[in-house]
Parts: C-alpha cells; sequence; structure tokens
C-alpha cells in the first residue's frame, strides 16, 4: 500500500468466534439449537446464572475444539484451564464469561492460504473455548445506544436463549498483509470448519464473527504501529470493505502528519466507514482468574490422536488428489472440494459412473456446469438438490451411451432436479430416447434432401458448411431425438451419393 | 424431647412412640415459644413441614404393619433447619441479603434434594451473615441471630441460625456452609456439633457461591452420630457439580465406635498463640488428655505457615466473591432498582441490595484480580495455599488427627466487634486453613467457660479421611459428655 513518498505495510490480525454445532450449551443441557424459538425458552438455573447453579463443561465442544485445532495444525494442551471474564453487560448473566486465558485448549498452529497469486502461512495464536452472550434488542430510545438508557418508553430486551453456546475463538498472529489475505483467510478456515462438522460458519446469521487488529507501519520498519481494533465485521464483504476503508484513513491520518490513536472501532455498513466504538482510555480490566467451579482439564493424549486419526481429507488435500487422480483442472478441483457435501457428492457420481478419470471428468463438468446452475437459479445448497449422485451417474450414463443427447441431458437434468423423479421416466415421458435405428434416420435423411435440393446443390457444388445447416433440418425432423453421430454419417453418406 | 437426637427421633418414629406430626409441632412450638428471643429463622415453612410430617407419618404407620420400618429412609419424619445460603425450590431464598429479599428458586439444591429424598422435612431457613460473610451472623440484612446460651452474645457466624437453632432445640439439626469456620465456629460457640467435609464431598450445586473453591455444605447437630448420619445422606458425586469427587461413600454412621487406641493426634503448636482465651486453651488441652487417656498418641507438630492463612483466605475468597456476586445485577430476580440506564441500575440496585461487609470484599476481591496486582496479591495467596495444603500433607504423613480448639476464644458481646473488622476476621483464625487445604473438620463441645459459653474443640484430618475424623470425635464425645447439655431459655 503506497501513498504520497512512503510506501506502507498493513499489518492485520484476526480473532474469530465461531458457534459450535453441539446438541447442547456449553456448560448446560439446554439445547443449542435456538434458532427458531421464542425468546428465553432455551434456559435454566446454569445458563440464566441462578444463584446456586454450576457449570459442567460439555464434552462434545471440547471434542470439536481439539478437532479444530488439529486441523489448524496446533499443539493441544494436555493440561488447560477454564477462566472467567469478568465485566457486567446485561447480556452476560453471570456478570462474567467463562472463557480460557492461561494454557488455552489448542496454541501455536497455521493456516496456509493463497491470495492476489501469493501463498502465505497464517499463524494461529490460539484456539479456545468460551461461551456465547445472551441477545440484546434495543426498543425506543435506546437503539444505537450502547449504554443503555432506558429513560422516556425506551426499553431493552434481553434473550438468553444465546447464552452459554458454545464458542470456539481462533486467534492469528499478525501474520496478514492485505484485507484480501483476511479475506481468504477468513473464506478457508469457513471451508475447514464446516469440513470437519464443528461449527455452520454462517457469518449472515452470526454464527462466526470476526474482529480485526489493524495497523501500519512504513515499509522496512520493524516495529509495529499502533492497531486499531475493528468489529462488527458480519460478512466476507464487510471485513474486506472495513479492513480497506481502515488501512487507508490510518494512512490519511499519517499522512497529514497525525498519529493513529488506540481504539475500538465499528464498521457502519450502510455509510461504508468505521466509527470509534471505544477509546483505549475506558478499556475494561477483565480480571481474569481462573474459574473455579471447574477442575482443570486433563486431555488424554490417546484421545487426541484418535481425534487426528479420524479427521476427515481437508479442502486442500482433497483439492489436489481431484487434480492428481482425476486431471481435474485446478479450478474445477478447487470448486467441487471446497465444501464437504460437494465434494462427497462429485466422488459419489464419480464412483457410479465407474470411478474413471474420463468418468470422473464428465461428472465435474455436469456438477460444476448444469447442476450448479440449477442450484443457484433455485437458491439451494447441494444437501437440498433431489437429484442424488447415483441419480445424477444414471444419467450421465445414458448420455455417454447415446441413449439421449447431451442437450436432452440437460433437459431431463432440469426435470429431475424439478420433481426428483429418476432420468429413465423423464425420458419416456417426454419421449427423447434418441433414435439410433439408422432405416428410420435414413428416412429422415431422404425426407430433407429431396424437400431442400437448392442447398443439396450448393454443398455438392463445395459449399461444405451447408452440412451443419442440413444436419439441423435432420434432427428437427426427428425432433431431436436422432443420433447426431448416426445423422452426420448418413447424411454424409446420401450426399456423396 | 426438644433435644432429641436424630437418631433417638428415628428409634421412637419407626416404633411408634411419638408421630413426626407430634415431634414436627412440638418443634413448631419450641420455635413459637423461643426464637423471638433467639432469632434463629429467617423464614418458616410451618405448613409444608406439618404436611410433610403427615406424609411421614403414612408411611410409617405403613412400615409398621408390613414390618419393613428398617427399610424407611433414614431420615423419615426429622424435621431440620436449611441454612438461607442453601437455595430451597419454591420457599425464599435471600442469604441474609436485601438483594435477594424476595427471591423465591425455581430449582432445588443437590442437598435439599438428598435430604427430601432421605424424607426429611424442612422447617425453615436460617439467619446467616450476609452472603456467608461475616463470623457473627451480625452481618445479615435482617437481624442479628442471638447466643442461646447467653442472648446478649453472639452465635457466631456465618451459619449462626444454624447453630443456634439447633443450640436451642428449634430443630433436630441443621445445614450450614463453611468457607471459613462458617459451620464450626459457630457450632462452637453455640455448644454444638459442626462439621466441614472434605471440599469435593458434598455437592455445591444450589449453595449461592460466597468463595466456590472454598465454599462447602456440612451439618450442624447434636452430636456427633447425627452429624455422621446427615453426612451420609449428603455425600456424594453430583454431575451438576464438576468439583464433586466421586469417591465411594462409607457408612460413616456405622464406623464410629472404632477404638482410638494408637491414633496419632498431632498438635499443632501455631495454634496456641498468645491472646487466646486462657479457658479456651485449658479447655482444649484438656480434651486432648481425654483422647491420651482413650489410648491415643499425642505429640505436638507445625504448621509453620499457619499466619499465612488469614491473609491469603481473605485475598482468595474476596476474589471469587467479587466474580461470584457479579450476577446480583437487578436483570433477572432479586432487588432490582429503577433508575435511568443500565449503569445506574447496576449501581442503585448493588448500592442498595448489598451490605457494608459484602461491598467490602467486592472491592477488596476485585482490587487483588486487577491488572497488575493480579500477581502480587491473588496468584501470590495461590501460591501460598499451596504451602498450607503442604503444611498439612507433611503433618498428615505423621498423624492420623489434628486437634486444636476451633477458635481463640468463646462467644463475644453482640456488637462487640462489628467496627472492627480485622478483630472480627481474626476470629476465623484457627477454621481457614483447613478450607485452604480442603480438609475435614469438625468442632464439637469441649467444655464451658466461667460465664458459662461452650468451648469448641476442632479436628481435622486428610482429605477422605471423615470415617477416622468421626470416630475420634464420637469418642471424645462419649467420654466427655458435653453433648448433654443444653441452654435454658
Ligand atoms: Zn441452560
Amino acid at each position: 500500500m503506497a501513498s504520497g513518498d512512503i510506501a506502507y505495510e498493513t499489518i492485520i490480525g484476526l480473532e474469530v468466534h465461531a458457534q459450535l454445532l453441539t446438541a447442547s450449551k456449553m456448560f448446560c443441557g439446554c439445547s443449542a439449537d435456538y434458532a427458531a424459538a421464542p425468546p428465553n425458552t432455551h434456559v435454566c438455573p446454569v445458563c440464566m446464572a441462578l444463584p446456586g447453579a454450576l457449570p459442567v463443561i460439555n464434552r462434545l465442544a471440547v471434542e470439536k475444539t481439539i478437532r479444530a485445532g488439529l486441523a489448524l495444525n496446533c499443539t493441544i494442551a494436555g493440561h488447560t484451564l477454564f477462566a472467567r471474564k469478568n465485566y457486567h453487560y446485561a447480556d452476560l448473566p453471570k456478570g462474567y464469561q467463562i472463557s480460557q486465558y492461561e494454557l488455552p485448549l489448542c496454541h501455536s498452529g497455521w493456516l496456509d492460504i493463497e491470495a492476489e497469486g501469493a501463498a502465505r502461512r497464517v499463524g494461529i495464536a490460539r484456539a479456545h473455548l468460551e461461551e456465547d452472550t445472551g441477545k440484546l434488542t434495543h426498543m425506543g430510545e435506546a437503539a444505537g445506544d450502547t449504554r443503555l438508557s432506558a429513560g422516556r418508553g425506551a426499553a431493552t430486551l434481553v434473550d438468553l436463549n444465546r447464552a452459554g453456546i458454545p464458542l470456539l475463538e481462533i486467534v492469528t498472529e499478525p501474520d496478514l498483509r492485505s484485507p484480501e489475505e483476511a479475506r481468504a483467510y477468513l473464506v478457508k478456515l469457513q471451508q475447514i470448519l464446516r469440513y470437519l462438522g464443528v461449527s455452520s460458519g454462517d457469518m449472515e446469521k452470526g454464527a462466526m464473527r470476526c474482529e480485526a487488529n489493524v495497523s501500519i507501519r512504513p515499509v522496512g520498519q520493524t516495529q509495529f504501529g499502533t492497531k486499531v481494533e475493528v468489529k462488527n465485521l458480519n460478512s466476507f464483504r464487510s471485513v474486506k470493505l472495513a479492513l480497506e476503508y481502515e488501512v487507508a484513513r490510518q494512512i490519511a491520518v499519517l499522512e497529514a502528519g497525525g498519529r493513529v490513536v488506540q481504539v475500538t472501532m465499528g464498521w457502519d455498513e450502510e455509510h461504508g466507514r468505521t466509527v470509534v466504538q471505544r477509546s483505549k482510555e475506558s478499556a475494561d480490566d477483565y480480571r481474569y482468574f481462573p474459574e473455579p467451579d471447574l477442575p482443570p482439564l486433563e486431555i488424554n493424549p490417546a484421545w487426541v490422536a484418535e481425534l487426528r486419526a479420524a479427521l476427515p481429507e481437508l479442502p486442500d488435500a482433497r483439492a489436489a488428489r481431484f487434480a492428481a487422480v482425476y486431471a481435474l483442472d485446478e479450478r474445477d478441483a478447487a470448486l467441487l472440494a471446497g465444501e464437504r457435501a460437494t465434494a462427497d457428492y462429485f466422488e459419489a457420481t464419480a464412483a457410479a459412473l465407474g470411478g474413471t478419470a474420463p468418468a470422473a471428468r464428465t461428472a465435474a463438468n455436469w456438477i460444476t456446469g448444469e447442476l450448479f446452475r440449477l442450484m443457484k437459479a433455485a437458491g439451494v445448497e447441494i444437501e437440498q438438490v433431489q437429484v442424488g449422485p447415483a441419480a445424477l451417474a444414471d444419467l450421465l450414463g445414458r448420455v455417454e451411451r447415446g441413449e439421449i443427447n447431451a442437450n436432452s441431458g440437460k433437459r431431463v437434468l432440469g426435470q429431475m432436479f424439478e420433481t426428483g423423479q429418476p432420468a429413465g421416466r423423464i425420458i419416456d415421458e417426454l419421449g427423447l430416447a434418441q433414435v439410433s435405428d439408422a432405416d428410420a434416420l435414413a428416412a429422415a435423411v431422404d425426407a430433407v434432401l429431396a424437400r431442400y435440393p437448392d442447398e443439396v446443390a450448393k454443398y455438392r457444388a463445395g459449399k461444405e458448411s451447408v452440412l451443419g445447416w442440413l444436419m439441423g433440418q435432420v434432427m428437427r425432423e426427428t425432433r431431436g431425438k436422432g443420433n447426431p453421430a448416426l445423422v452426420r454419417a448418413l447424411l454424409a453418406k446420401a450426399l456423396e451419393g | 424431647m426438644l433435644h432429641i437426637t436424630i437418631h433417638a427421633a428415628r428409634r421412637m418414629l419407626r416404633a411408634g412412640d411419638i408421630g413426626a406430626r407430634e415431634l414436627t409441632a412440638a418443634i413448631l412450638e419450641r420455635i413459637d415459644a423461643v426464637d423471638g428471643q433467639v432469632r434463629a429463622y429467617l423464614t418458616l415453612t410451618p405448613e409444608l413441614a406439618l404436611a410433610a410430617a403427615d406424609r411421614a407419618d403414612a408411611a410409617l404407620v405403613a412400615a409398621r404393619a408390613a414390618g419393613t420400618t428398617d427399610d424407611l429412609p433414614p431420615l423419615l419424619g426429622i424435621p431440620l433447619a436449611i441454612k438461607d445460603t442453601i437455595t430451597t425450590e419454591g420457599i425464599r431464598t435471600t442469604c441474609g441479603s436485601r438483594i435477594l429479599e424476595n427471591y423465591i428458586p425455581p430449582y432445588q439444591s443437590t442437598a435439599m434434594a438428598r435430604l427430601q429424598q432421605a424424607g426429611a422435612l424442612i422447617l425453615g431457613k436460617t439467619n446467616t451473615d450476609e452472603f456467608a460473610m461475616g463470623s457473627s451472623t451480625e452481618s445479615s440484612a435482617y437481624f442479628a441471630t442471638r447466643n442461646p446460651w447467653n442472648l446478649a452474645h453472639v452465635p457466631g457466624g456465618s451459619s449462626g441460625g444454624s447453630a443456634a437453632a439447633v443450640a436451642a432445640g428449634e430443630c433436630l439439626a441443621a445445614l450450614g456452609s463453611d468457607t471459613g469456620g462458617s459451620v464450626r465456629q459457630p457450632a462452637g460457640f453455640c455448644g454444638v456439633v459442626g462439621l466441614k467435609p472434605t471440599y469435593g464431598r458434598v455437592s455445591r450445586y444450589g449453595l449461592v457461591a460466597y468463595a466456590s473453591s472454598l465454599d462447602q455444605i456440612g451439618p450442624l447437630a447434636r452430636d456427633v452420630t447425627d452429624a455422621a448420619e446427615l453426612l451420609g445422606v449428603l455425600a456424594g458425586h453430583d454431575p451438576l457439580d464438576s468439583t464433586s469427587v466421586p469417591a465411594a461413600v462409607p457408612a460413616y454412621a456405622q464406623m464410629l465406635d472404632r477404638p482410638v487406641r494408637g491414633l496419632r493426634v498431632g498438635v499443632p503448636r501455631e495454634y496456641f498463640a498468645p491472646g487466646m482465651q486462657p479457658e479456651v486453651e485449658a479447655a482444649v488441652r484438656a480434651a486432648i488428655q481425654v483422647l491420651a487417656d482413650l489410648g491415643a498418641e499425642v505429640r505436638e507438630i507445625g504448621l509453620p505457615h499457619t499466619d499465612l492463612a488469614l491473609p491469603v483466605y481473605y485475598l482468595i475468597a474476596a476474589a471469587e466473591a467479587s466474580a461470584n456476586l457479579a450476577r446480583f445485577d437487578g436483570i433477572r430476580y432479586g432487588l432490582s432498582a429503577a433508575a435511568e440506564s443500565l449503569w445506574e441500575t447496576y449501581r442503585e440496585t448493588r448500592g442498595q441490595g448489598f451490605g457494608p461487609e459484602v461491598k467490602r470484599r467486592i472491592m477488596l476481591g476485585a482490587y487483588a484480580l486487577s491488572a497488575g496486582y493480579y500477581d502480587a496479591y491473588y496468584l501470590k495467596a495461590q501460591q501460598v495455599r499451596t504451602l498450607i495444603r503442604a503444611d498439612f500433607d507433611a503433618a498428615l504423613a505423621e498423624v492420623d488427627v489434628i486437634a486444636c480448639p476451633t477458635g481463640p476464644t468463646t462467644a463475644f458481646r453482640i456488637g462487640e466487634k462489628m467496627a472492627d473488622p480485622l478483630s472480627m476476621y481474626l476470629t476465623d483464625i484457627l477454621t481457614l486453613s483447613a478450607n485452604l487445604a480442603g480438609l475435614p473438620a469438625i468442632s464439637l463441645p469441649c467444655g464451658f467457660d466461667g460465664a458459662g459459653l461452650p468451648i469448641g474443640l476442632q479436628l481435622m484430618a486428610g482429605a477422605f479421611q471423615e470415617p477416622l475424623l468421626l470416630a475420634a470425635a464420637f469418642a471424645y464425645e462419649q467420654a466427655a459428655g458435653w453433648h448433654t447439655r443444653h441452654p435454658t431459655l
């Protein structure tokens, strides 16, 4: 990033909070599936912080955190501690959040990303477990006021359904060098969390949230500049836009002879700018200390080894395998491997088609082409597609064998996608079975040649391009069902005769 | 009959010599007669108690007819009192604080659930120092409880209501909670038996937390046998409390009469420091002589970090309390002061709802955890706590039981120490270490001072050595007989 005479380097570190996909909350038995529930119905003495209630660690949340840590190449602690992070807010029932401070569950990992054509290894400082807060809804005059003024008819409503949902916090080293790298890191992280079934990673629904620490420094300077924390980044797009805005802002401050002040900024999506939320002077002292209600958690190395062995093949490795084994081009391989369900769908289809490289490429072409087009138009994910891999392979086999032609195949797939019916039935219903009967096709060829003597003459006079047009007329005569290869051969023979 | 023990009452109930309603009604009458003076109870639940007594009577009648009284739950028809720091579903639980004045818990504590499953019935909730922070029950936001032996004196604290209720015949036994001596010190002041179990022995689920790493629920009872009976009901692993320990629960009450011959009793020299009331030292030394006469091997031991227990305790307990009490914010339950903003709601609710001692400890604890002070205070305190534990580990490698006074003095006068928090804190100086080390400890009566106030003998043992501890206490109790004395009101 350059401006004026001085070139600046951007330094970004990210903190991501991802809700874990567990049946129950982090420290109580309440259902974690609160999305459609009326307010304060997924609550109990523990997550409402009634006097005397105590937390109990959710083992599945620990397991999912370890799996995420392993996928991020982290060291898994043998001995890990929960801690109380103390602060008062209406969405925090206990007045402290149970989190991890010293001795997090996972630390010292990395994630390799690619952005703007270059590869970068992003250090993962730590990945730890904590609990989510409740949700506040500001009404009337309290809206937009973070101090929750309740004056003159305004009110803030508290919903504790979300309080205590397990959260995985992943903190990078300050290794990212551009907003695009930050975006690429998040995309990759989301892919991995989804692959592992650890989190839905859904940023729009708040299941994955991001905060960034941004600073700039003149190129060549080793000391970091003053960092600014940017919050309220609710999509990949807002991460990139907010960081671009913030970097430009900091450069402008320095260029104008000012200095960057350590603050917390919020991204104002509507106006496309970052705004100061809180200055450092008013920053909280969280008074962390080990959670006395939870004994230190000892992680059995054998369990970690078991989880490591059971890790699925991750997106990068899978894409590389697709490219190597099936000779897919890299773009298609990455596209298919990016989501686990898509990759599984592709491999199942390829296998049902015989599992050879050509069969896989056929499957890849149809999935990344026609199927993705249909999904996009219908706005559905691969999990909701009614055409299973076996059904798709059945259709593609019919095309390969010449039972129907490729264009009919697309039409049939469209119907299968809509109705969930098998290819065979749709082909029958639409009468699309390709005519490969040479006598029937020869009759159609003769009829066309008889109808267009001028064109036949032109061809015979050397204008070979007329062949394609005649071909089209024969296909029309067969209502599109003619086997194109056979039609072409018959037509050529008849014209020469 | 007002000073009947649980084990005696159970025999009579099963034999049909008395009914549960009759027993309960008699105790309720006693409460009526004397609680105006003693003021042990914050909340009484006579209707619930009598209804439960009727159910117990029905079960007793049926069992007698079927000849199956031996199979009845161990506390069937036994009326008990519960310290108000322990959650009781459907029964107001104030913790002696204005901030929970109208709080009725919608869930049950594990201790209460176990008592009810054992057939016990609940007379009401007893007074406590606010959130168990105190040593005299004077910091209750409602009123001070009085010592049944002398109404001008405190009953001790923070479980002063429970201790006074047991001593005054206002219940058969009671539950207290002990964070730095809050069961044992009032037991000593009121001449009853108070047991703090090993940390993790009894579930804390539903005990309103003061200092989570120190709190334990424990019984206050007329004699060692009753304390053992109650421990047997309360003890055991609870999946709702991650600090409760999945160790087997011995039949404590059946293991009391093991002989003390050869029992190694250690007497820590640091526990007989100058400033101790001479009558206390004399009574405790005489009690230790009784154990020696019974065949115990008595020897002096050292617990060198004893003088650090007080500052370590007040740092750790206050630090944990500062977080534990953060939930009382006026948002979900309890007192909620109407105010213009969230921060004013906090300030007003907590300002009005907490008393001075609670505020003092919250501030002390928040300070000890603050950035820049954590290492010097909280972390250092944890390190010294490890040294105190090591003292006990070393001592208990050489002796089975440690014997010492429960407190340096007998019950002081009401109002005497309220203006001087430090002198109040010093009254717990001999009981704090067992909490810091997580060890079981018991206080039982060992005599009276010149003014007729009870003196407490404290015994401590290794973690989960309650059978040994109770057997030593039982042997002394049976030999000395102090437990048969009761105050006249
Ligand atoms: Zn819950």
